[in-house]
Parts: C-alpha cells; sequence; structure tokens
C-alpha cells in the first residue's frame, strides 16, 4: 500500500466525523482518540514484531508473550472487581492456557517455533480468551447477585458452596462460550475471518490461508473452554468465607 | 421482672428442665461496618416451644434468625445450639439440625419433587416417592402435586412446599421468618394448623418472626421482643401484654411502625 493510499483511508475517519458533529452525537473526541492510538499502538507494534522476528531471540519472544499477558490482564481485570485476587486468577488462567496450547502446536511441530508463529498465535489465543474472561466474569457477577437467594436457600439446607454456586457458575461458563461456537457455525459463510483475509490480501494461497484459519478456530474452541471453565472454578471460593457463608458483595472484593 | 434477671430465672436450677435451651445467646453482637445490628443479646429459644419473635422492622430478627442458621457468624458473644457452640459445630450439620424457612423462600426451578427431593440430593441422596407423598401429605398438600411445577404453585401452597422441603432434613428446630405475611386468611389459618401440628407431633422447636401480633398472642408459648437490635424483653407469651418496659408499649402501640 502506498502513503498516498494509507494517507486516503483517513477518509474512513472523516465520515463517522462529519456525522457525529452533524448529528450531535457527541463523539468526536471519542473518535479522534481511537484514531490516534489505534495508529500509534499499531505502528509501534509493527516496528517491535519487525524487531523480534528479525532477532529470533527467545528472549524478546518471551518478553512479548509477557507483554501481550500483561495488557490483557489489565482490561480483563476491571470487570472482575467484585471478585478477591482476581488479577492473579486472571494470570493463572492466561499463562496455564498459553503454557498448554503452545506445548501442544509445538510439541506435535504443528507450527514452527519461530516468532512469527508463536506471536501471532499467542496474539489470537489471549486476545480471545481476554473477550472471554470479560464476558465469563460480567456474567458471573450478575448471576451470583442474581440468584443470591437461591444460593442461601442451598446454603441454608446444608449445601456447600460449590453446591450453592453451580447453576450460577454452569451458565456463565456457558454463556461465555456460546458466541465462540455459534461465530464458528457461520464462518467463512457470513463473514471472512480477519487472520485469513490478511493473510488473502497479502497475496498468500486461499487454501493455505484457509488451513491456518482452521487451526485457529480450533485453537479458540480450547481457549473458550478453558478461559471460563479455569476462572470459573478459580472465583467461586472467594464468594464464601471459611464457615460457608456468603459473603456480601463489598465484601468479597476486600 | 428486668430482662437480665428473667435469663437467670430461667437459667436457675429450677427451671432449667422446664426451659432448657434449644438455642443460647450469649452477648451476641453483629456489625457491618460502623452499625451495630445486633447489641449484646443474652438469652434463649427455649426447647420445644414455640418462641415468637417480634419487633419493629430494622430490629435485627433477621440476623439473628440467619445466625442460629449459621448463615451469618456473631461479630463478638456465642451462639450454643442444643448445648453446642456453633463455632465448634460444621455449618453444615448446623444447618442441617435448625432448619430455615424465609419470607419468600425461593423455589428452585422444576416440580414440586425436586424441591422436596433437593435436601436429600445435597446429600448425594434420593427421596423415595413414598416419601415425598407422606411429607406432602404432613403438610396438607394432595399427591397430585407432585408433579406440579413449582413456579406455579400459589404463595401458600409454595410456603408449605418449602416447610416440607426444610422438614425433610430431620431439622429437630425450625427457624422461619415472616412465613405468613404473604398469605391470604385461609392459606395463613392452614400454615398455622400445620406449625403448630408439626410442633406437636414431632416434638420441633419453632423460632417464628412475626409482625401480626395476633398470630404472635396465638401461636406463641413465649416470646422474644426486639428494638434497636436489642432484646427489650423476653418469657412467657403474656409477656406482650404486661411487659412493664417502656420501649415494648411504644413498640405494641404501634409507634415504630
Amino acid at each position: 500500500m502506498s502513503t498516498t493510499a494509507l494517507f486516503l483511508t483517513l477518509i474512513f475517519v472523516l465520515i463517522p466525523l462529519v456525522l457525529s458533529k452533524t448529528l450531535g452525537l457527541q463523539l468526536e473526541k471519542d473518535t479522534i482518540i481511537a484514531t490516534i492510538r489505534s495508529t500509534v499502538q499499531l505502528v509501534a507494534v509493527g516496528f517491535v514484531l519487525k524487531f523480534v522476528f528479525d532477532s529470533e531471540s527467545y528472549l524478546f519472544i518471551f518478553l512479548m508473550v509477557v507483554l501481550m499477558i500483561g495488557a490483557a490482564v489489565q482490561n480483563a481485570r476491571k470487570k472482575g472487581e467484585g471478585i478477591k485476587g482476581i488479577t492473579w486468577k486472571l494470570i493463572v488462567t492466561f499463562v496455564l492456557l498459553e503454557v498448554l496450547t503452545q506445548s501442544i502446536l509445538l510439541g506435535f511441530k504443528i507450527v514452527p517455533a519461530t516468532a512469527q508463529y508463536i506471536i501471532s498465535l499467542t496474539g489470537m489465543v489471549i486476545g480471545n480468551s481476554m473477550v472471554l474472561a470479560i464476558l465469563f466474569l460480567n456474567r458471573f457477577v450478575a448471576e451470583v447477585e442474581a440468584h443470591r437467594p437461591e444460593s442461601e436457600l442451598i446454603l441454608s439446607l446444608g449445601g456447600t458452596p460449590k453446591q450453592a454456586i453451580h447453576k450460577q457458575l454452569i451458565r456463565s461458563i456457558q454463556a461465555s462460550m456460546i458466541p465462540t461456537i455459534e461465530s464458528q457455525k457461520t464462518i467463512g459463510l457470513v463473514q471472512l475471518p480477519g487472520m485469513m483475509s490478511g493473510q488473502i490480501i497479502a497475496g498468500a494461497d486461499p487454501l493455505e490461508a484457509v488451513q491456518f484459519q482452521i487451526l485457529v478456530i480450533f485453537l479458540l474452541l480450547t481457549t473458550a473452554a478453558l478461559t471460563s471453565v479455569c476462572l470459573g472454578l478459580l472465583s467461586y471460593p472467594t464468594l464464601f468465607n471459611e464457615r460457608m457463608q456468603m459473603l456480601q458483595r463489598q465484601e468479597h472484593s476486600k | 421482672m428486668k430482662t437480665v434477671e428473667k435469663v437467670k430465672w430461667m437459667e436457675s436450677e429450677q427451671n432449667k428442665f422446664l426451659y432448657k435451651p434449644a438455642i443460647h445467646f450469649h452477648n451476641v453482637s453483629f456489625e457491618v461496618g460502623d452499625t451495630k445490628i445486633l447489641d449484646a443479646i443474652t438469652g434463649s429459644f427455649p426447647t420445644n416451644q414455640i418462641t415468637v419473635l417480634v419487633g419493629p422492622s430494622g430490629a435485627g430478627k433477621t440476623t439473628l434468625l440467619k445466625m442460629c442458621n449459621g448463615l451469618l457468624s456473631p461479630t463478638t458473644g456465642e451462639i450454643t445450639v442444643q448445648g453446642q457452640t456453633i463455632h465448634e459445630m460444621s455449618p453444615i450439620d448446623l444447618r442441617r439440625k435448625a432448619g430455615m424457612v424465609l419470607q419468600n423462600s425461593p423455589m428452585i426451578a422444576g416440580s414440586v419433587y425436586d424441591n422436596l427431593a433437593l435436601p436429600l440430593r445435597l446429600q448425594g441422596k434420593t427421596l423415595s416417592k413414598e416419601k415425598a407423598l407422606d411429607i406432602l401429605d404432613q403438610v396438607g398438600l394432595e399427591g397430585e402435586y407432585l408433579e406440579r411445577d413449582s413456579q406455579y404453585l400459589s404463595g401458600g401452597q409454595q410456603q408449605k412446599v418449602s416447610i416440607a422441603r426444610t422438614l425433610l432434613n430431620q431439622s429437630k428446630i425450625l427457624l422461619m421468618d415472616e412465613i405468613t405475611s404473604a398469605l391470604d386468611p385461609s392459606s395463613l389459618n392452614e400454615v398455622e394448623d400445620l406449625i403448630r401440628k408439626l410442633h406437636e407431633e414431632h416434638a420441633i422447636t419453632v423460632i417464628w418472626i412475626t409482625h401480626n401480633l395476633e398470630q404472635a398472642r396465638r401461636m406463641g408459648q413465649y416470646a422474644w421482643i426486639m428494638v434497636d437490635g436489642k432484646l427489650v424483653d423476653a418469657g412467657e407469651i403474656s409477656v406482650l401484654d404486661d411487659s412493664d418496659i417502656p420501649s415494648v408499649h411504644r413498640f405494641l402501640k404501634g409507634d415504630f411502625a
């Protein structure tokens, strides 16, 4: 893409700005901030990736993975403020997921152990896991509050905390996994996945692009299942104390 | 007689048998942040009696009841249930021993049978159909209700199911929070009869929070009157009429409403 062409893409920023101004949507400021941030972040990451790919150093690959996990934790933890120690729970979930998926990918030599593959696939796995974590935490916190009377009923009848929260946990795990499963049912029909489109535009053979996309969608199924199950199992005990009492919201966030 | 003197009298040698406490509170307080919900409560709920717990809204009655079932723990003080300190008991044992029925006890999604089977299911056991029919009969519901969807029962029927559900834990103490406040007069009478029958036939100790003073006089053998987190008076049910404590008078006259 030529520099002129790149600048011409700003037309796509001008259209929402003009609409926002004309209709009084008051989104001009946010649009401009989003434009600047995304441009700067992408250009920066482009340089960083070029440097890491050229260096072929495992240390830099490792640091890149750490950075991605750190950013994902930072983003997702805001949704789980009601849950004690959510930062560590997210770190454990993301690290577990990264170690498991990369062990399978590299261990079985499904992909070569180079920076291009490790970092790109990590980006997709952790990125999706982060969105899943946010969906799960949103739903879980809401389910717990909405069904507090049922949970207290089960406790009052001599049930364990796990029994008291079981339905809410299952519903939240399902709710966070369903979008991944549903979107995979229509993949290729309604939308072409970003990664595949990118590869095709960059000149790759569509069939080769499809092979990688298949790998990615399978990977994302594992991501979805593992993220919500792991986060769910780590989170529910913090909603109770050692006397099997359900804590109030302000208490379990302390 | 002052409350403290009454408690001493109840616990004295000659009355120990008569008033053997099912649940005893010793200097129990409960605080949330800086708010004192319960303030130095000392007193007993006698075994095999129906104790009514009355007082204005916000007096701490529900908090007190939840403590008897172990859903809350005192900030300070000690509670004993059938002679055993509750923090030495496993929460699960305590909750089975002292069963609770709430104002709007939720029904779990499913049939009446699913609801009745819940306490046993929590222990990994199944409830036989015969047992389920038997308990339905005890609470005055016909067998045909067993397969009904619990969400479509009337308020009175739901309360009966939730009482039956609690009884399936073989609880010897029944803690009830305003269980008839949302019921029509005929359902109210049925629930009262049911509690009277269960109390007499199974020697169950009942602790009953009610805002209905007529109901308290009808059902109670013993009464606790709470105001502002304090136990202001306690004794035989006649205490509701002959208490000499000013705040009790104000409560009975409706000044707190």
